[in-house]
């Protein structure tokens, strides 16, 4: 069963969620990867401390032009959707950050002058942290796409048919859709205040988009207003958990400890979490 | 005209409820809210909308059922497994997935029978409003859209162009989470990045990668923590962190409950709360101010 953390609006605590959830887990014995997908500022290994056995650089192919070959002729820039390569005065000059990797230029040069080398945009790291497996990637300072390396972060989980929780990225954008795409059940983590809202209605616009089961969590669910809760409530959407605010697990977060840790009581919150996770996506299945 | 953009690599550090309070504080300048994919700021501001246009950001493949000969050459040479057949040989259906594809047009160019149809989308729209506190470009992405980049640059053009056309100074830009392509398109340029934190571990290790991409793009940087209080041990932390790359910090402001009444009632915190983290919003705006010269 694979489960996605994901939320519209940053900082609502997914990494808290995902972090805690897949601990408990661990701990029942579950054979269980925790997929951290956030590339852009991954911060799951703070909480999990994993034991980082591989790190693999990242990359994708961009096009390598060899100017004896090259005629000049401008189809490259044609495809190009992203002007990663253009044609002036038949000469080319090509912006690797920009490219995408769709491997277009090289496709349709008629004199085969474009070669693919690769490119490093980050690194991703396995490891194993508490009895669960562990993969990150950490995206290059000044990259641009995030995309492909959430790829590879998915592509390097290990093979099996253990549960697996991914950290998504905040937003709604490509990089959150490459990391729920695949999931069994979103967990979408957000707050009853009015950011909250409006970016949970967002979110549940995509994950709708997507036809993935799913269910909500509000944190610090005594702070703000109701508008949350009477949103899921006519919407139908299952509220799994409610985590009311609390100075400790504030506390313990900043230091970088798991709440269950932190405040054992805790623990069943986040069994019961899992339980109504299983059992919403059975129902839904 | 200068340029002013609030980042803060982490999510939730409190981005959007600053830049709320700086539209009050501010005088003769343009809002831009940046963070496209999760705009909030329209919240607090209540906007009467004046201009609202269609942005396309990328165009999207579809296969023209009548021309295809089902050849799979499209499935083949996609590199974003966007594009199935489905079927048994004989009789084989290709389709394009709208959300796996990203536009790069490689089916399009290879298909011997032209029969794969390559246009622009609407993906998303963008406004010029008016606020009680000022002019506010934003911008809404369409659901499970890309090339959040390119409508980032489109709502800061038009913010610059708007403050031009009206004799303003300033534009704020409320950007978003992360290092990637919205914030890399938010902070290209601008005269003085800010960036949000929080006194926790992840705040600053987010804080961290999001000062080295400033860096990278040789944007003037400065930081505030917000919610200092909440760990005064890991706050000194950072300070010292900040003093050591040379990261000037500008503001300290402290955890308070104002914060979300203040969203609550659709108003800035220093419109909502006289108290003390009122001052040292403002404290912090007048700083800000110094910085930007």
């Amino acid at each position: 069963m694979k489960i996605a953390v994901a939320s519209g609006k940053g900082g609502t605590g997914k990494t808290t969620v995902a972090t805690n959830l897949a601990s408990v887990m661990a701990e029942e014995g579950q054979k269980l990867v925790y997929i951290d997908c956030d590339v852009e500022e991954p911060n799951g290994h703070i909480f999990l401390k994993p034991a980082i056995r591989r790190r693999i650089p990242a990359g994708i192919p961009i096009p390598q032009v060899d100017t004896e070959k090259c005629t000049g002729c401008g189809l490259c820039g044609q495809i190009c959707q992203y002007s990663a390569i253009v044609v002036i005065n038949k000469r080319v000059l090509t912006f690797p950050q920009l490219c995408n990797g769709c491997g277009g230029c090289s496709l349709i040069c008629p004199v085969g002058a474009i070669k693919e080398v690769p490119r490093q945009i980050g690194v991703v790291e396995v490891g194993t942290a508490d009895g669960m497996d562990f993969v990150q990637g950490f995206l290059a300072i000044g990259e641009v796409r995030a995309t492909p390396l959430i790829k590879k972060v998915k592509g390097s989980a290990p093979p099996g048919e253990g549960i697996s929780i991914v950290d998504a990225p905040p937003g709604t954008s490509c990089p959150v859709i490459e990391s729920v795409k695949g999931a069994d059940f979103v967990v979408l983590v957000t707050e009853p205040t009015p950011f909250g809202l409006n970016d949970l209605k967002l979110a549940v616009g995509m994950i709708r988009e997507l036809s993935i089961p799913f269910g909500v969590v509000i944190n610090r669910s005594n702070v703000g207003d109701e508008e949350v809760k009477r949103y899921c409530q006519t919407e139908g959407i299952k509220i799994l958990l409610e985590i009311p605010e609390d100075r400790q697990v504030a506390e313990a977060y900043s230091r970088g400890e798991l709440a269950i840790n932190a405040l054992p009581e805790y623990r069943s919150r986040f069994r019961q979490l899992f339980k109504s996770v299983e059992r919403n996506f059975k129902g839904k299945g | 005209m200068k340029e002013l953009v609030v980042i803060s690599g982490k999510g939730g550090t409190g981005k959007t409820s600053l830049v709320a309070s700086f539209s009050t504080l501010a005088e003769r300048k343009v809002l831009a809210d940046c963070d496209v994919d999760a705009a909030d700021l329209w919240l607090i501001l209540e906007p009467r909308i004046l201009r609202r246009k269609p942005f396309s950001g990328s165009k999207k493949a579809e296969i023209i059922e009548e021309k295809c000969t089902a050849c799979g050459r499209c499935e083949e040479v996609c590199r974003f497994e966007a594009i199935r057949g489905t079927g048994p040989p004989e009789d084989r259906v290709y389709r394009v997935d709208p959300i796996g594809c990203e536009g790069c047009g490689v089916c399009f160019y290879i298909c011997p029978e032209k029969a794969i149809d390559f246009q622009e989308r609407i993906n998303g729209e963008w406004f010029i409003s008016e606020t009680r506190n000022g002019p506010l470009v934003h911008a809404k992405l369409g659901i499970a859209e890309e090339n959040s980049g390119k409508l980032v640059t489109l709502v800061r053009k038009e913010a610059k162009h708007l403050a031009e056309e009206r004799g303003l100074d300033l534009v704020i830009i409320d950007g978003s989470p992360g290092i990637g392509c919205p914030v890399i398109a938010s902070v290209t340029g601008a005269d003085l990045a800010l960036v949000v934190t929080e006194p926790t571990l992840s705040g600053q290790h987010d804080l961290e990668r999001v000062t080295k991409l400033t860096a990278h793009f040789g944007i003037p940087t400065v930081v505030c923590i917000n919610k200092y209080d909440l760990n005064p041990q890991m706050s000194a932390v950072i300070e010292g962190w900040a003093r050591e790359v040379g990261l000037k910090v500008v503001g300290r402001v402290r955890y308070d409950p104002a914060v979300t009444k203040a969203q609550i009632m659709r108003a800035s915190l220093v419109e909502y709360t006289g108290g003390k983290i009122a001052e040292e919003v403002r404290s912090l705006w007048r700083h800000i101010v110094y910085e930007l010269g």
